[in-house]
């Protein structure tokens, strides 16, 4: 019944080539933290911001982001923009779909962090003559980006793992791209995929490290 | 000069400001009294434009508040206001709140910033407190900190709200003190206060608001010794 002889040797032979493939990981999912936060932001402050023209299309991100397959939300980037001639690379694609993703899942987080901050705190800016996008740049959104960290690293490791769904659009450097290929070749899948699993692990601890280290810089109060 | 003429103020159904007319005058210090709901702190908010007014207007060295043409932002630098929640922005030190506004508003180099924070927060007693974050800071502590900052844009008014009433009683004294240094300094200052004896002690004025009325307004003596309405003497009274 057990009759699998494992063969690490050739797995590790790869590791040079799955870690080539970590840092395209890694870089995915670092941007689209960035690009997902950047709009998360814009996203927030237009579900605050009380008018409709805003609101309604920030809404409808959020619901349409949250509450479809992240693996749909990149299909629809590479071949549902496809069939109207609009052609996305799969690593623009993949870039795409996670950060339409994260946008919309992190919109909430920040949607959250706001309610948080007392509205005391933006009249104490206004009334030493502050402009409104003045005292949200230098009080409001500090506060926000503490209260919000520990969900927003919870979506940073989401979105790493999620890169992996890249390969459904034939995105072939990444790490789960680049595991395919070797096992394509191989047949060493156990060994290959577990290896790839320690890396993903890896990414996910050196990302969170990365992270607390950010916090600990900025946050000292 | 601050000019208040008939300003009328409501929240929804609720009209808090019935009509209030008030002038002060350079380097005065006028305390207000009354009720809680009686409009004190509504006052206080409608004079920097943190609240639109009804009708009615408010003059600050002549410019009109609530006009459109006004630059709220650019008139407010010369507005202090100190709230009751000491509203310290919790992500930056003692320091960093002070020179917040001259920096990031008026646009002074860091340099210049830090020499006037430090001023200021040595005359409130904080100068041991520069690198600490608010949170570590007693509600006193915050308070004066909260005088600092708005002392900071070197405003020519200062507006106090109520900026004892969420201090431990033992704390109530330092803050006092403060606000007694900057009468003592010239400051021309509206205070809102439940404190009888500062408003007696320090205000050249003392206004009685009841219920969105200014029901009597005079010199200490009168409203403490001589109060001429009904109200203005049961108020005394039960806060004795």
């Amino acid at each position: 019944m057990f009759d699998y002889t494992f063969q690490w040797r050739q797995a590790f032979r790869a590791l040079p080539q799955m870690l080539d493939g970590a840092l395209v990981t890694m870089q995915i999912a670092v941007l689209s933290m960035v690009i997902g936060i950047t709009i998360a932001v814009l996203l927030a402050v237009a579900r605050n911001s009380g008018s409709k023209w805003l609101q309604w299309p920030a809404m409808a991100w959020v619901e349409v982001a949250r509450n479809t397959p992240a693996l749909f939300q990149i299909y629809m980037a590479h071949f549902g923009l496809g069939s109207f001639g609009i052609y996305l690379s799969p690593f623009v694609a993949l870039l795409a779909g996670i950060t339409f993703n994260n946008a919309g899942y992190l919109c909430e987080t920040f949607r959250g962090a706001l309610r948080a901050i007392p509205g005391t705190q933006v009249r104490a800016g206004r009334s030493l003559g502050m402009g409104q996008a003045k005292a949200f740049r230098l009080i409001v959104m500090p506060q926000m980006f503490r209260i919000a960290f520990l969900p927003t690293t919870n979506q940073m490791v989401w979105a790493i793992l999620m890169t992996s769904l890249g390969v459904t659009v034939g995105m072939s450097t990444d790490l789960t791209g680049v595991t395919q290929d070797l096992n394509a070749r191989t047949f060493r899948t156990f060994e290959l995929f577990a290896l790839a699993a320690v890396l993903y692990y890896c990414i996910a601890k050196a990302v969170m490290f990365a992270a607390r280290l950010v916090a600990w810089r900025l946050f000292r109060y | 000069m601050i000019e208040i003429e008939n300003v009328h103020k409501s929240f929804g159904a609720l009209e808090v400001l019935k009509g209030i007319n008030l002038t002060v005058d350079k380097g005065e210090v006028v305390s207000v009294i009354g009720g809680s709901g009686s409009g004190k702190s509504t006052l206080l908010t409608c004079i920097n434009g943190l609240e639109p007014i009804d009708s009615g207007r408010i003059l600050v060295d002549g410019t009109e508040v609530h006009a459109k043409t006004t630059d709220l932002n650019l008139l407010r630098r010369k507005i202090g206001i100190v709230f009751q929640q000491f509203n310290a922005f919790p992500h930056l030190t003692v320091l960093e709140n002070v020179t917040l506004a001259p920096r990031k508003v008026k646009g002074m180099s860091r340099r210049d910033a830090e020499e006037i924070a430090v001023q200021q927060l040595s005359h409130v007693g904080l100068a041991d407190k520069l690198k600490v974050y608010p949170n570590r800071l007693s509600g006193g502590q915050q308070q004066r900190m909260a005088i600092a900052r708005a002392l900071a844009m070197s405003p020519d008014y200062m507006l106090f709200d109520e900026v004892t009433s969420a201090l431990d009683p033992q704390l109530v004294g330092e803050v006092l003190d403060t606000l007694k240094m900057l009468a003592d300094d010239g400051m021309t200052m509206i205070c809102v206060t439940h404190e009888m004896s500062f408003a007696r002690d320090v205000s050249n004025r003392v206004a009685f608001f009841h219920k969105g009325v200014m029901a009597e307004i005079g010199p200490p003596e009168q409203i403490f010794g001589d109060a001429q309405h009904e109200e203005t003497r049961n108020f005394l009274s039960s806060v004795r």
